[in-house]
């Protein structure tokens, strides 16, 4: 609020300006030199081969984490992709855990090999949330985060009660992946086509409508567009990311069960996005990146883990509000400078 | 049978009714999110545990101090966590419920967990209602929850800090205007909110033992009865808090036990669907679908 600290004579402020290399690399797109070509290039190949030598030099009990931090880099892009349309959503298990079931079914009753039910349960998965969702999209804010919040905690209830798809016991003995690398890579190469694709998506004026929508909604109608249809095709691209995720881990745990539905596959992802800064897709992939490896590097702490990983949460939260990705850019591309105020 | 079911349904819908009050109060009244409420609830079972058991304060005194600094340490969240992030709704949740979650996870790390962690009951006596044996405990619920009802109700419309509460909900702006410290009474606000958790706890949680977990069903349970409800409304409150609770009681008795969540999940997506703002939510009707 503006109303603070008003008793403190104000003499000088921060300034913020764009650099120049910036401003000639981005805005006219004409680039007339290496050193601009590699301001544009380094921020986005970096990050992919930071990923490579490590999931090819690591122990492998951190290409384990590795992965499954890939898995929840996709469920947070999942979730920003909703949240930037104007859908926030709290049960990203929702996405996840129709995808794994759907993979597991394919696999143990069918008996399909990965490489066909993962795309199936990707397109299949994003149209059942899809369908399930539909009614509900005209809710906004609030109430359809709260109908999304409790969507999945049901599902898992009502497969405790009717005992379906093995009940409590879940799915066991499902198909691995043929080979280990070949899992570190499926993920990563997904994670980098989710996040490049969905940024130019988001880029694009298709990706303008569906921000207006987050925006004003009725603003957008008034234009005559169909806010509907555009909130469904989000949904179901948000939807198609996060049941690959979950038909992944189904072929990676080899095991589906109840547990899919967790509140942990909801909360994981809006942690992430808080920490990592929300409406950019690669803020969220940034945080769970920075989330699930502290979460596994506090293991040795035992009961103490949760309380310090909590306390982490709400430090980086309250104290970089913004997120660490906004955060980074800002500095990439601004520089800034004390100014005398009132001159 | 049906009057044994009839009685505890109206009990156990109380006892939701207690929980769900601080948590509207803050949360649907003056609109600041408090997801740490389920942690300060059990905070505050512990902290008249320890006033009676390790200092040997009499009742009263334990349980007074124990409302007092719940109250002061929802005051203190308020001020150093949620205010830094004021108007960020996702960023409010998430330090909130991060904060909770320290809370609760501290007490288990503490070894704050077994059969000894009980609160003395308030009443020593039986009364049959109906044929039905109730105890002292639940009927001091009874009582309790027809209290603070009735109080939160009269102070929400006839005192000035009461009628902040909802201004400062309804249009933060406009109530800076009219004078209202916005940050100052969501201050109270949360702190009040506490100060009921702290009460329901003093008067629940004698019916089992004060268990870490609870905390987090605490939370659950008092989102659910607010928005079934109706963010802002008190009335609301009180009907979703009894269909939710009988809900529950009938179907553990004529069902079975794991369809309990199954029927009071669906009553909330019922309602969701059909009236998104609550069976009696009055704020922002406008802003609930398009």
């Amino acid at each position: 609020m503006a109303a603070q600290d008003t008793s403190k004579q104000v003499t000088r402020r921060r300034e913020r300006l764009d650099r120049g290399i910036k401003v000639r690399s981005e805005d006219i797109y004409a680039l007339n030199s290496w050193r601009e070509a590699l301001y544009l290039l380094a921020p986005r190949a970096l990050p992919v081969v930071a990923l490579v030598l490590l999931q090819l030099l690591a122990p492998e009990y951190w290409q384990r984490v590795l992965i499954s931090t890939t898995v929840f880099a996709l469920l947070a892009i999942s979730w920003d992709l909703a949240a930037s349309s104007g859908m926030v959503c709290l049960g990203q298990a929702l996405f996840f855990g129709v995808g794994a079931y759907l993979a597991g079914i394919m696999n143990h009753y069918l008996g399909l090999p990965p490489g066909l039910t993962l795309p199936l349960a990707t397109l299949g998965g994003g149209v059942i949330c899809t369908v399930l969702l539909l009614p509900v999209l005209r809710l906004r804010g609030i109430y359809f985060a709260m109908f999304t919040l409790i969507l999945p905690l049901m599902i898992e209830r009502i497969i405790e009660a009717t005992k379906v798809f093995g009940g409590t016991e879940g799915l066991s003995g499902l198909t691995p992946f043929a080979h280990p690398l070949w899992e570190s890579f499926l993920t990563m190469a997904a994670l980098w086509v989710a996040l490049f694709g969905l940024r130019r998506i988001m880029a694009s004026d298709y990706g303008l409508v569906l921000k207006g929508i987050n925006d004003n909604d009725r603003a957008v109608m008034s234009a005559a567009l169909n806010i509907y249809r555009y909130k469904a095709q989000a949904l179901f691209l948000a939807a198609a990311t996060g049941a690959f995720a979950g038909a992944f881990m189904t072929h990676s745990y080899r095991f589906v069960g109840m547990p899919v539905f967790a509140l942990d596959y909801s909360i994981l992802p809006i942690a992430s996005a808080a920490v990592g800064g929300l409406g950019t897709l690669a803020g969220p992939a940034l945080g769970a990146f920075i989330l699930v490896p502290l979460s596994e590097m506090l293991r040795g702490l035992g009961g103490l883990r949760i309380v310090i990983y909590a306390v982490l949460l709400v430090v980086f939260t309250v104290g970089l509000p913004e997120g660490v990705f906004h955060y980074l850019r800002r500095k990439y591309t601004q520089f800034e400078r004390w100014t005398e105020v009132g001159k | 049978m049906l009057q044994g079911t009839l009685i505890y349904g109206f009990i156990n819908s109380v006892m939701l009714l207690l929980v769900a009050l601080g948590f509207n109060l803050t949360f649907g009244i003056s609109g600041v999110a408090n997801f740490a409420f389920g942690a300060l609830y059990i905070t505050a079972g512990f902290l008249a545990w320890i006033g009676l058991n390790t200092l040997g304060l009499p009742y009263w005194l334990a349980g007074c101090a124990a409302v007092l600094i719940t109250a002061v340490l929802a005051g203190l969240l308020y001020r150093f966590v949620v205010l830094r992030v004021r108007g960020l709704v996702v960023s409010e949740v998430i330090a909130t419920f991060g904060v909770g979650l320290a809370i609760l996870e501290l007490f288990r790390f503490l070894g704050f967990i077994g059969f000894e962690y009980t609160l003395p009951e308030m009443l020593d006596l039986e009364v049959s209602l109906g044929g039905v044996i109730v105890d002292g405990q639940r009927l001091t619920i009874l009582l309790v929850g027809a209290g603070l009802t009735l109080f939160l109700w009269l102070f929400t419309r006839h005192t000035r800090t009461g009628r902040a509460f909802r201004a400062i909900a309804q249009d933060e702006h406009t109530a800076l205007t009219l004078g209202i410290n916005t940050e100052r009474v969501a201050t109270v606000s949360v702190a009040f909110g506490a100060a009921y958790a702290a009460v329901a706890a003093l008067v629940i949680l004698p019916l089992g033992t004060i268990a870490v977990n609870e905390g987090y069903h605490v939370l659950v349970n008092a989102l659910a009865v607010c928005i079934v409800g109706g963010l802002g409304s008190t009335l609301g409150v009180i009907v979703a808090s009894f269909m939710i609770g009988f809900a529950q009681t009938f179907t553990a008795t004529y069902l079975d036990t794991s369809w309990m969540m199954v029927v009071s999940l669906l009553a909330i997506l019922v309602i969701l669907l059909v009236r998104p703002s609550g069976l009696f939510g009055s704020q922002k009707q406008l802003e609930e679908r398009i």
